[in-house]
């Protein structure tokens, strides 16, 4: 009986609660000018991503045999043609940056959700069960933990063969322990509250009790460490790429390029610093949301 | 005290197990039969494959063959490259000081400017030099150190002419390996110039590997001294009229240190990852380019063997760490 009046006035006040919540949030958040250039560029590059045909001037892979190894506009030799130059196949750098965006963002938001479901999941079964279930998974854990991230990564990519999938499912499984390791001891500090106490004896069952109940009370530290391995994803892939273990040429993913660019980074220095400066803009604006993220989703840390 | 040590260590050992049995199922979860792996081209009869297939135990059970490699892991035994034909572990052993040497300057070079950056923006906390500090260590942070050595290498190398483009010293010096240590080797020698381009070959690698740890401990230090400077013991030093350095750089610095220790103790995987990157864009003979390498070749004796070295390695230090964090701060070793 208490459960059907408790029902509607709970979910009453969340609503409120959420709409007041989110404005809290907005205003810790857009105190932080860094955190809202850096969501002002991330749009863009999102922007970018989705509308790649249509913004970027050539197609990617065209290879325009009149002008290899053409510099940008700004330098002796440059045409308009190609605002950034060409590489040494022809190819338009711009175009390729563009288009590149789609396989980092890509990347970015495929293993953060697998990271973060597979970590969600395991890490409140090991808080909430506790017992031989929860020492297995964060053995399982500390092991994935003990090797370096990104020569775990790689060790994987060797087995399942390179490719820009195999290379996304590596990396979420690197990056999935610290999503275990933060849920669990959230449902560890939630477990015996008084709420949810209340919500065991009013008889709600296990499962409601670990998603409904306790989950919504541990995102905060999961957002931030989400946005922190947004930007990771995309170095690790670019990383996995430079070393040829990631999206094959001629995939314009800026890693891969990259690696392609590195013969000729004594004679023409655009093909190797522009996609490096997409990969630094965009990893620095998601770390400057994250910063943003962080100082607004927790009270405790001190505000930069 | 030695009951905290000893739960450490307990904790550590079923995690190395693990480890190895992770690094050793690797191996054979690679498509191919490894006799064939081995005896490359070349091919074998159907009679020798037997021969090999007994001689390196691949025809008894999964579990013997783990417990058999677990025996030879007790003796230093990790198998002999494919490649190389030599051991795993004294191929390891050679170009390991490369790495080490490499990583120690990297880390001397993060902290050097990392703490003393992350103090300064502490104490000037909201003004520009704060800003523009954990500004540069926020880029510093999101850097792609593969991008970033290119860049160098195009400004130093290429533009400048100051520095090499690879390796660890000038093909025109060559003299025995004592430590494998190249600055203390050459300094050794006694040959004109030799530890100058010992020097000059390991700067770029340096900033490089450096980056991003120095980025981590400058915020970490700055978190950890602002959190320092609003406790009553500082007030109390500052108005017995201490002069401000000695507040801030015996007083505060003292207790902020603490969490930017184990920070430095974690940047061991952060400069394992990045060894790989950094070697291969400088082709420092190192670990992290043999794995790279060894990968790309297939090698799968040096590679399990160097996945489980590597994590050993990162193992210990964590370790150590744990047990110098417990021996500072009691609070955390009596805890459980």
């Amino acid at each position: 009986m208490s459960e059907v009046t408790a029902e509607p006035i709970a979910a009453d006040t969340r609503r409120t609660g959420r709409a007041a919540l989110f404005a809290e949030f907005w205003a810790y958040f857009s105190e932080n000018r860094g955190a809202v250039i850096g969501l002002a560029f991330f749009v863009l590059v999102c922007l970018v991503a989705i509308f790649a045909p249509l913004i970027a001037p050539h197609d990617p892979d065209n290879q325009f045999r009149d002008a290899l190894l053409k510099p940008p506009v700004w330098q002796m030799g440059g045409e308009w043609r190609f605002l950034l130059g060409t590489d040494d196949i022809g190819r338009d750098v711009l175009s390729r940056i563009i288009f590149g965006s789609r396989y980092s963002l890509f990347v970015g938001v495929v293993v953060v959700s697998l990271a973060l479901v597979s970590g969600i999941l395991l890490g409140l079964i090991a808080g909430f069960v506790g017992g031989w279930i929860d020492t297995l998974i964060m053995r399982v854990m500390d092991i994935i933990l003990a090797f370096p991230s990104l020569l775990l990564a790689l060790a994987l990519v060797a087995i399942l063969g390179p490719s820009l999938t195999n290379a996304m499912i590596a990396i979420a499984l690197v990056q999935q322990p610290h999503y275990v390791r933060l849920t669990r001891a959230a449902v560890l500090g939630e477990k015996n509250r008084d709420y949810v106490t209340a919500a065991r004896v009013a008889g709600v069952r296990p499962l409601r009790l670990m998603f409904v109940t306790i989950l919504p009370n541990c995102l905060a530290p999961l957002i931030v460490q989400a946005a922190l391995s947004f930007s990771n994803a995309i170095l690790d892939a670019a990383a996995l790429g430079f070393l040829g273990m990631g999206a094959q040429p001629p995939t314009p993913e800026w890693g891969t390029m990259l690696a392609e660019a590195r013969e000729f980074i004594l004679r023409a220095w655009w093909v190797v610093t522009m996609p490096g400066l997409a990969i630094l803009f965009t990893v620095l604006a998601i770390n400057l949301m994250g910063d943003g993220l962080r100082d607004a989703l927790d009270p405790k840390l001190k505000r930069s | 005290m030695f009951r905290f040590i000893l739960v450490k260590i307990g904790l550590l050992i079923p995690t190395f197990i693990g480890v190895a049995l992770a690094a050793f199922t690797f191996i054979r979860l690679l498509p191919g039969d490894p006799v064939l792996l081995l005896a490359g081209e070349h091919g074998v009869t159907p009679e020798r494959h037997a021969e090999l297939m007994h001689q390196y135990g691949f025809d008894q059970p999964f579990w013997l063959q783990f417990l058999h490699f677990l025996w030879g892991l007790l003796h230093g035994d990790l198998g002999v490259s494919i490649v190389s034909r030599r051991p795993v572990v004294s191929e390891f052993l050679t170009l390991f000081p490369a790495t080490l040497e490499l990583s120690i300057c990297a880390i001397i070079f993060a902290i050097v400017l990392g703490i003393p950056a992350g103090m300064f923006a502490a104490t000037r906390r909201g003004s520009w030099i704060d800003q523009s500090l954990m500004g540069s260590a926020l880029v510093g942070f999101s850097m792609p150190i593969f991008w970033w050595g290119l860049l160098l290498i195009i400004l130093f190398s290429g533009v400048l002419h100051w520095t090499p483009v690879s390796g660890r010293i000038s093909l025109m010096y060559f003299f025995p390996r004592v430590t494998g240590f190249m600055l203390i080797d050459s300094l050794l020698s006694g040959q004109k110039g030799a530890f100058q381009s010992a020097v000059s070959h390991l700067i770029l690698p340096t900033i490089v590997l450096g980056t991003i740890p120095l980025a981590v401990i400058a915020r970490q230090t700055r978190s950890a001294m602002l959190e320092v400077l609003g406790e009553d013991y500082v007030r109390t030093a500052r108005a017995k009229g201490l002069s401000p350095l000695r507040v801030v750089g015996i007083h505060a610095l003292r207790n902020a240190l603490i969490p930017v220790i184990t920070t430095i103790g974690l940047q061991v995987g952060v400069l394992m990852g990045g060894a790989i990157l950094t070697e291969t864009i400088f082709s420092w003979p190192g670990v992290g380019k043999w794995m790279v390498d060894s990968i790309f070749r297939r090698d799968y004796p040096a590679v399990q063997g160097g996945l489980l070295l590597i994590a050993l390695l990162v193992m210990l230090v964590n370790l150590a760490v744990d047990l110098l964090y417990g021996l500072v701060n009691p609070k955390i070793r009596h805890t459980r």
